[in-house]
């Protein structure tokens, strides 16, 4: 049992007034308390940028580590504690500008973590910069010309990097998203969550009002087991053509499922005996 | 040639392209001679390529310790004329020449005090197998009759060898081996030694492990109870990795290849926080990926052993070949200042020890400890009694598994050691990039800066008090010349020492803390010291003026890439007497 006063630490959200990070955090919090989710039981991984200050918000056993490493962190502790419900917070900038080449990765092996990506497609932190998930042609303090580059589309990205659960949530819908975070951990490999938020201090065009106007769910009976239907439907965005949803679901073993030595129990459960190594000496002789 | 070899020690050389298997040949010979009661040092040069281009390995077989490469040889095997080229001036006073008869090979360079033994390898290979494959084996064949080896030695392990591959395998290079001892013992009577014949103590005999620096440090890791391993390939280490993956299901650990230092060094840091005995490897050049991995695990307090195999730099430089030149980067790379224990093995044995201890090291302090290697330790084999430890416990030092009233994870000691515990056992914590309090939350203010700081940083003196060794004495307490060096020059050293008269070697093996204290009292004694290393500034040079006030006379550099012969040592130290 987690009670949400379980999870208060001595220390305040220090982000923006109306930052979509709060919306996260508490989604994140409800998800918790629902499911039990304490020190006891969960690890939370966080990159570095505005979303990394969520440790010290959350009293959940928590690694903060550095800028675009979370999700190899979060692999080496998934692999030798897989009891452990392993949650990354990340941002668009950690996550797919420092950190891109480990996200491809942890996709590719299907990691059994869940990802949550703060995506405001800023550099915010660091007050203003273009993002790998920035709008071509945006201006922003490093292009004050417009983004001379195209975005990644992360939902695409993940799924044909082989992430078996890909999802977009809203941050301001904190009941739909707490329902896909719970989602998200149930599934056993790599979820990936794209969480839309505004940056209010930076971001005058995504705004909250903005997304209201823009999103919509993915239809009831939405197949989220096609892959080339995923796919397309990731490739929307536009005018009132924001999809939300789970976008594809797939029941490939995750990575830790394929590990033989800890098929019983996790790897730092199991007692360390190493009596009969010298054996493995003689084949030198 | 006379019947016995001068030297007490034996070198034979096997040349050829790469692919042609001078590796596994030189293995070969080399537990031919241990299998029989002798020591070996085996030396591998070989350029970057998987086919083509030069390899050599050298065999050097003595009744005594052998420690380092010669640079004669008693024996050449050239299995292409290319070996032959380039070693034509490296043949000792009284040496033979193994060859291929049935190839064109010119032979008119080869001085004329040198025994051809040429050996129609590639047909006997042919008649054997129809494969080129086994020119290797049969020249294998004709080396053990030059030097009086033993042929049913010699068959057992081929069937070691290739047991895996068949019956049939093992049958045609067992004729391979066979026909070509016989070819000699039948056709080179006048040139046969008695130089590898067992020796007559082998009646209950354990044979020593022929065992390079890697090898030792996975069984090192295996034995110290590695729990968790990441590691992206980089040569010299790769073989590591080749060694842990191999062994994973047996002993329960477990080792992964990232996608790039960057991933492996973070990998091995949420395992080790997590709980796991966790260990990374790689090279200069991944090293420098790891540089920002190297300070997380010191601000968040987690163990982690570092296995630094250093190869020449800067760049991509030259891949395959040694030097000394990391020294100063692993002491100082990273932003800011953290506690580092840094060791510096000098050979395979020490390597498995150290490997070991840096284990108990890095969880004891909670805090990264790298060991480094050099490219001759990591690929060098060498002879060594059978490795034991049985006074080594795992030490897990202030692990605690226990829920915890009140936990502080980075609690104030006097020793600068907290209590440690791991995520799920219900103790919250925060393991934090930022500067942080005693619960791990970020925390900017002066005070508890200061505190979090001079708390980590006593983690070295503490260890100093506790833990660091003084440098190793070799040759007598006190000399005319005192050599000064690490790493793979220890067996150069040494075995230099054994031709020299008053001098003496001080070895060092740990470089932070660094034993300045130890180190000024055993120099004190000395006259004349002389600085010995693979790189090109002297870098062991600077880290010691940095803690002592040592005066060194003088530095042997060197940076080809290339090991240092015991050869050049005596002849700069006879050059230093010269110019007295």
């Amino acid at each position: 049992m987690t009670k949400m006063t379980d999870l208060q630490t001595p220390h305040s959200p220090n982000w923006c007034p109306g930052c979509g990070d709060l919306n996260i955090w508490s989604s994140f919090k409800n998800a918790a308390v629902q499911e039990g989710w304490d020190s006891s039981n969960t690890a939370i991984i966080a990159g570095i940028g505005c979303h990394g200050h969520i440790v010290n918000f959350v009293k959940i056993n928590s690694f903060e580590g550095l800028h675009g490493r979370a999700l190899p962190v979060a692999t080496g502790i998934k692999m030798v504690n897989n009891r452990l419900n392993v949650f990354v917070f990340t941002g668009d900038g950690d996550c797919f500008g420092e950190g891109g080449n480990h996200f491809i990765h942890t996709c590719r092996r299907n990691h059994d973590l869940t990802v949550l990506i703060h995506d405001n497609s800023l550099y915010s932190l660091t007050t203003g910069q273009t993002s790998p998930l920035t709008a071509h042609g945006f201006k922003t303090k490093s292009t004050p010309q417009g983004n001379p580059d195209e975005p990644f589309n992360p939902l695409a990205l993940a799924i044909i990097s082989g992430a078996t659960f890909v999802a977009r949530a809203y941050a301001g819908d904190m009941a739909k998203l707490t329902e896909i975070i719970v989602e998200a951990n149930k599934h056993k490999g790599l979820s990936v969550i794209d969480i839309l938020q505004p940056c209010v201090t930076f971001n005058k065009v995504c705004t909250h009002a903005f997304y209201r106007e823009n999103i919509y769910y993915l239809e009831e009976g939405y197949n989220p087991s096609d892959k080339q239907k995923a796919l397309e439907r990731a490739s929307e965005f536009g005018e009132k053509k924001i999809p939300l949803g789970i976008f594809y679901k797939s029941d490939r073993p995750s990575y830790e499922e394929n590990i033989s030595q800890i098929k019983e129990k996790p790897l730092i459960e199991i007692p360390v005996d190493r009596a009969t190594a010298g054996e493995l000496f003689k084949k030198y002789t | 040639m006379k019947n016995t070899m001068p030297n007490t020690i034996i070198s034979v050389k096997i040349g050829a392209e790469a692919g042609q298997g001078v590796k596994s040949a030189g293995l070969m010979l080399a537990k031919l001679a241990i299998r029989s009661g002798y020591h070996i040092y085996n030396h591998i040069e070989y350029p970057s390529l998987i086919k083509g281009g030069h390899n050599v390995l050298q065999v050097n077989i003595s009744k005594e310790e052998v420690t380092a490469p010669r640079k004669v040889n008693d024996i050449l095997i050239a299995l292409n004329q290319d070996t032959i080229n380039k070693h034509v001036t490296e043949f000792a006073g009284e040496a033979g020449l193994i060859y291929d008869s049935e190839a064109k090979i010119d032979t008119s360079k080869v001085p004329s005090t040198v025994a051809l033994i040429g050996v129609p390898l590639s047909k006997i290979a042919k008649e054997a197998g129809n494969s080129d494959l086994l020119i290797n084996t049969v020249a294998l064949g004709a080396v053990t009759a030059v030097l009086g080896g033993n042929l049913i030695i010699l068959n057992g392990l081929i069937s070691e060898e290739f047991g895996s591959k068949g019956d049939e395998v093992v049958k045609v290079n067992v004729t391979a081996a066979e026909n070509g001892f016989k070819f000699v013992t039948e056709n080179y009577k006048q040139h046969l030694k008695n130089s590898l014949s067992p020796l007559e103590s082998l009646s209950n005999f354990v044979p020593y492990m022929a065992i390079d620096g890697n090898e030792s440090v996975a069984l090192g890791a295996i034995s110290a109870g590695l729990q968790y391993a990441a590691i992206y390939p980089m040569s010299p280490i790769s073989n590591i990795l080749a060694v842990l993956a191999e062994n994973q299901e047996k002993y329960g650990y477990i080792y992964k290849q990232p996608e790039d230092e960057l991933s492996a060094i973070n990998m091995a840091i949420g395992a080790s926080y997590a709980g796991a005995r966790a260990m990374t490897s790689t090279s200069g050049g991944g090293f420098c990926l790891m540089t920002e991995g190297y300070g997380l695990a010191g601000m968040t307090e987690t163990p982690l052993v570092i296995i630094e195999g250093m190869r020449p730099g800067p760049a991509t430089c030259l891949p395959t070949w040694s030097d000394q030149g990391d020294l100063q980067m692993i002491l100082n790379a990273h932003q800011g200042d953290f506690p580092r224990i840094v060791l510096a093995a000098g050979d395979a044995k020490e390597v498995f020890e150290l490997t070991m201890k840096a284990f108990n090291l890095a969880d004891k302090y909670q805090t990264p400890v790298v060991l480094i290697i050099d490219k001759n330790i990591c690929e060098n084999a060498q002879s060594f009694p059978l490795y034991e430890y049985p006074e080594y416990k795992i030490d897990r030092g202030k692990l605690n598994m226990q829920k915890i009233e009140g936990y502080k994870r980075y609690a104030s000691d006097p020793e600068g050691i907290s209590q440690r515990t791991i995520p799920g056992v219900g103790n919250f914590f925060i393991a934090n990039s930022d500067e942080h309090d005693e619960e791990g939350y970020s925390n900017e203010e002066s005070d508890n800066r200061n505190r979090m700081m001079e708390k980590r940083m006593t983690k070295l003196k503490t260890c100093k008090e506790q833990d660091m060794e003084k440098p190793q004495l070799f040759g007598p307490e006190s000399a005319e010349i005192t050599i000064v060096s690490w790493g793979s020059n220890k067996g150069t050293i040494t075995q230099a020492l054994k031709s020299l008269e008053n001098v003496n070697y001080v070895h060092i093996n740990w470089m932070s803390p660094f034993p300045a204290e130890a180190l000024t009292e055993m120099l004190s004694k000395s006259k004349y010291i002389l600085n010995v290393e693979c790189n090109y500034t002297g870098q062991m040079e600077r880290l010691i003026r940095e803690n002592t006030k040592i005066n060194i006379n003088e530095s042997f550099l060197k940076y080809d890439g290339r090991q240092i012969y015991p050869e050049e040592i005596i002849d700069k130290v006879n050059n230093i007497r010269s110019k007295k």
